[in-house]
């Protein structure tokens, strides 16, 4: 039996894999495990791409939006591709993401999510990507001394000029601006749910070690 | 890369006032705006009347993505529609999204390359390395996307001898060197040690976000101790081409090109056909 709040993600989430084209084919997985066996990263992964779906079967969505797997994915496609039922794994890895950042299920101060946002703040700001500003802003947010740690790149990239000084905005940046608003009105509102944030304890920590 | 596409006769104009296509990160946090902003790129390429060359492996699978999923799913066309009106634009998705390697494998050939060969890149042992998005999940050159050889057809027609490389659509974790560093180095290490093993000089990627990770590396000495330089592929083309290394930009890279051509070091490119 569902809990009330596991029942809610699930809706949630069938909503978004609707979405996707060819999402039903979820239910089509055989478990045979070659898109963990396929994954680059699946060695610093908490719960392989096969137990994701597994475990989305059995109606375990919270533990799963809350494993570090969802994080860990580089999006290369091996798995999507490789996949014997066709289902796209990659993007359903994106759904549940895009799940969590909603309903703020993350730890603190967390790389991927204050990334994505520094990212797109930079791109309303400017319209492109400003490398130097967006590695700056993303390191004192998540871990500044990480910035004196990679000093040492941060000036073998400047020094060939592959960091640029300042940033370049494009002249439509109002446009843009008004797209970016609209659109937003369309994804589905900010609604995060009271609960405990969850620590490193879960595991986010030990990523890499 | 313009340098290289001159040399052939065929004209790249950088599309005026082009966005950001989102990349990964945009897509992780608002799906329509990411849709949206990357559908604003197709619609001002549409008034151009050309294609679009993405040389960006993210960038061209982010905006082909665009293409096919406005098509196939009406609720988000009309929101992105919608979007795209504030600013007085249209969505446009008849505009053809290619990679650089495409165009240059099929709209000019390999045979037309090499017929217009300049200057030899015979001491040059490339690893070619294909990375994800060009041949996932929707292969842009027309091979076996677990098995590309399309470099290794052209840089052999050029003279230069390309190493068995079995990693060659490995990731290297595109935006994990952001987030969590320790996986990517590791991904990347072992491609490095890998072309390092097989006996490569150089590294030749197709996109430049796989360029600079890998080129990251040579930071630290790169893998066993041997940093390798790491070339886009047209920068290589380019040399073949006799274009300089100043056109081609090779001064960005970290490891530097004279590791695999010493003889660009000394006699800095004269310009002299071989």
């Amino acid at each position: 039996v569902l809990s009330r709040s596991e029942a809610e993600l699930r809706a949630a989430f069938l909503a978004e894999v609707d979405r996707i084209p060819g999402g039903a084919r979820l239910n089509e997985c055989i478990q045979c495990g070659t898109c963990t066996a396929s994954c680059p990263v699946s060695f610093a992964m908490d719960l392989t791409p096969r137990q994701v779906i597994g475990m989305f079967r059995a109606g375990a969505i919270e533990e799963l939006l809350e494993s570090r797997t969802i994080w860990v994915c580089a999006s290369c496609y091996q798995c999507t591709m490789r996949c014997p039922a066709d289902i796209q794994i990659t993007d359903l890895l994106y759904a549940f993401k895009r799940i969590a950042i909603e309903r703020g299920i993350f730890p603190d101060r967390f790389p991927v999510h204050v990334f994505a946002e520094t990212f797109t703040d930079m791109v309303k700001k400017y319209g492109r990507n400003y490398e130097t500003g967006l590695i700056i802003r993303y390191l004192l947010r998540t871990n500044p001394t990480a910035l004196f740690a990679r000093r040492r790149s941060g000036m073998a990239l400047w020094r060939r000029g592959r960091l640029p000084i300042r940033p370049d905005k494009i002249d439509g940046i109002e446009g843009l601006r008004r797209i970016i608003a609209k659109a937003e009105t369309f994804d589905m509102p900010q609604e995060v749910v009271a609960r405990p944030k969850i620590t490193d304890e879960v595991g986010y920590g030990a990523i890499g070690r | 890369m313009r340098a290289v596409f001159a040399k052939l006769d065929a004209e790249l104009v950088e599309l005026e006032d082009w966005n950001c296509c989102g990349a990964t990160a945009y897509t992780s946090v608002k799906k329509t705006v990411a849709y949206a902003i990357s559908a604003r790129n197709l619609a001002l390429a549409e008034r151009t009347g050309d294609d679009v060359v993405a040389p960006c492996s993210a960038c061209y699978y982010v905006l082909n993505k665009t293409r096919t999923r406005l098509a196939e799913v009406p609720e988000l066309s009309e929101h992105v529609g919608a979007a795209l009106a504030e600013a007085g634009l249209e969505t446009d998705l008849s505009v053809e999204v290619r990679h650089p390697l495409e165009v240059l494998i099929n709209d000019v050939g390999i045979d037309r390359i090499a017929a217009l060969q300049t200057h030899s890149i015979a001491g040059f042992r490339p690893a070619c390395y294909y990375g994800c998005q060009i041949v996932r999940p929707h292969s842009a050159i027309d091979e076996d996307p677990e098995l590309p050889t399309s470099m290794e057809r052209l840089f052999s027609a050029l003279g230069a001898s390309p190493v068995d490389y079995p990693p060659k659509v490995r990731c290297c974790g595109g935006m994990l060197v952001a987030t969590f560093g320790e996986i990517a180095e590791q991904l990347c290490n072992e491609l490095v040690g890998w072309a390092v093993e097989r006996d490569a000089n150089c590294i030749v990627t197709v996109c430049p976000l796989c360029q600079i990770n890998l080129d990251l590396l040579s930071l630290n000495g790169g893998a066993n101790g041997a940093p390798l330089p790491v070339l886009y592929f047209t920068q290589l083309v380019g040399l073949a081409l006799g274009c300089s290394p100043e056109e081609l930009g090779l001064e960005h890279g970290l490891a530097s090109v004279e590791i695999a051509a010493p003889q660009l070091a000394t006699t800095a490119h004269t310009g002299e056909p071989t």
